[in-house]
């Protein structure tokens, strides 16, 4: 039976140690809403969120309060809006339509963000596809809750380095398009390599096409959890290290595990996955980076920063696997800048550049994450930042992302604060030197070769 | 069985037992077990009880416990037994 230290062990992670379930995501396939008449396709879709997704949000709340544990978010992911509105949509305005219909949907349901506002174009664009993604400064800067992303790679297709050069420019008209809120719109805006479909986390949550028509993906928390337990056992070896990592990231998954299941079994939705990601937030002692010190680094970015990561990864998953009966979507730990204070102190130590945290999404999902970089930064600088991102997912078959933020009107050493848990950010410098002859080349990189591996 | 625990936290005062046992009788909840100790210098008690015979909603019952515990200066928690068992147990 269970014992009173195990009760307060667990009630001392949820009241102290910030553990909670970061998403209850309910993946709807829009699939069976297409139709050539603009108005009938968005009025399925309306139809369809507001019918499957109506207990949601009173559902994750009475499983929160049943069980004690906070769950942060509720929220949905439709299939990719380039392959829905492929067949109604013939200009960028009926995209839009179509993003104020999800919208809409997502305050009809409660939920605070809708993802799906998607187009897949590893390989390449159908006339939809570009529409949807030329669609995207004004669909971001006209509706709140939708967040979008854009698929540009993967390991079997190389990388659709036209998709590569549009999507730096189009991250720019976001920016521009939503100047007045310090560029809140690129917040909601990730380009990726090798995207799940199960992916519960925004801003590259879409519900995939090999997905059934109703799912749910669950994603926990946890880091403050991790810290917290990394020192009881300070200077002890790498094997106490990692022993004490993996034992923290079971009991952290087995919560996600059990919501899951109970989400799934009272609105009659399958389970899908739990993502096995460590989320920080803004919140003190909720952070990735503080890990990395605990682990023994001065600042986030110091040398063995990769190393450290590495590890806090792959035990998060060794431990995360065994408590959970699927488990998908990113599974990782992710490093987001504006969104961990940790991160946020490292960079304005002057600790971590852009390049340590490319060298960083190397060993862990999902990528360049909620960086604030200068507003003049050009189109296509952050086409190659996009490209190099892209290419370590590619070559190393993982998923990586970026979401970039060029802040118009700020540079270096300036900070901008977007709120909530997207937290704040100060401004990180870019390498200033030209790739606009590289970028410029158009067509793709091919897929790469999955022998001789160096 | 509808396995439910409740715990109690704060600085120990006359009678915490007491009342949260009347509530739980006068709602026909039973108790399973019950076990206190001094946790960092905080009283802490766990109550395991089965709520199947009970007519009031959990979350009533949750409701009314918590509210009992703000007027003696204690937080009273009630959570399902599966989140324990699941996170100690393989």
């Amino acid at each position: 039976m269970i014992n009173i230290f195990e009760v307060a062990e667990t009630n001392d992670m949820i009241e102290k140690e910030n553990l909670d379930v970061r998403t209850i995501t309910l993946g709807i396939s829009l699939l069976d809403c297409i139709d050539e008449d603009i108005n009938k396709l968005n009025d399925n879709i309306y139809n369809k969120i507001t019918t499957v997704a109506k207990e949601l949000v009173k559902t994750g709340e009475d499983i929160s309060k049943e069980f004690g544990i906070p769950i942060v978010n509720k929220r949905i992911s439709v299939t990719p809006i380039g392959l829905i509105g492929a067949s109604a949509c013939k200009t960028t305005d009926d995209f839009v339509s179509i993003a104020k219909t999800l919208d809409k949907a997502a305050v009809a349901v409660g939920v605070n963000f809708i993802g799906g506002y998607s187009a897949l174009v590893a390989k390449g664009m159908t006339p939809g596809e570009e529409l949807l993604i030329r669609s995207i400064p004004d669909a971001l800067a006209s509706t709140e809750r939708i967040m979008s992303s854009v698929v540009l790679g993967s390991t079997r297709t190389g990388l659709n380095m036209d998709g590569v050069k549009l999507m730096g420019e189009v991250i720019k008209q976001t920016a521009q398009k939503t100047k007045d809120k310090d560029s809140l719109g690129c917040t909601k805006l990730v380009v990726l390599c090798n995207a799940p479909d199960d992916n519960p986390f925004m801003a590259g949550a879409f519900h995939g096409v090999t997905e059934a028509d109703n799912i749910i993906n669950v994603g926990v928390s946890g880091p403050g959890v991790v810290k917290y337990a990394l020192q009881k056992v300070r200077g002890e070896s790498f094997e106490v290290l990692c022993e004490t990592i993996k034992k923290t990231a079971f009991k952290v998954t087995r919560v996600g595990q059990i919501v899951a299941k109970e989400a799934s079994k009272r609105l009659g939705i399958p389970f899908g996955i739990v993502d096995l990601s460590l989320a920080p937030t803004p919140a003190i002692g909720d952070s990735v980076a503080d890990i990395l010190c605990e682990i023994g680094l001065e600042h986030a970015g110091a040398p063995g920063t990769t190393a450290a990561l590495a590890l806090l990864n792959d035990q998060v998953k060794k431990g995360g696997v065994m408590a959970s009966s699927y488990v998908g979507g990113l599974s990782g730990a992710f490093i987001p800048v504006s969104e961990d204070q940790g991160m946020i102190d490292a960079v304005e130590a002057g600790a971590l550049t852009i390049e340590k945290l490319e060298a960083m999404t190397c060993v862990c999902s999902v990528g360049l994450d909620m960086i604030a970089i200068p507003g003049d930064t050009p189109d296509t600088t952050i086409s190659g930042i996009i490209a190099d991102e892209l290419a370590i997912g590619m070559i190393n078959q993982k998923t990586t992302a970026v979401r970039v933020i060029p802040v118009i009107g700020k540079g270096v050493g300036e900070h901008v604060e977007f709120g909530g848990l997207l937290g704040h950010a100060p401004i990180m410098p870019v390498n200033q030197f030209s790739c606009e002859a590289f970028v410029n080349r158009g067509g793709r990189i091919p897929a790469p070769i999955h022998s001789f591996k160096n | 069985m509808n396995k439910t625990i409740i715990t109690v936290v704060g600085h120990d005062t006359v009678g915490i037992i007491a009342k949260v046992c009347t509530y739980l009788a006068e709602n026909n909840i039973n108790i399973l077990d019950i076990s206190q100790t001094i946790i960092s210098g905080y009283f802490n008690m766990m109550m395991i009880t089965d709520m199947t015979a009970t007519k009031k909603p959990f979350g009533e019952v949750s409701d009314d416990l918590s509210a009992m515990g703000e007027e003696i200066g204690v937080i009273i928690k009630c959570q399902r037994e599966e989140i324990f068992n699941g996170m100690h147990r393989i």
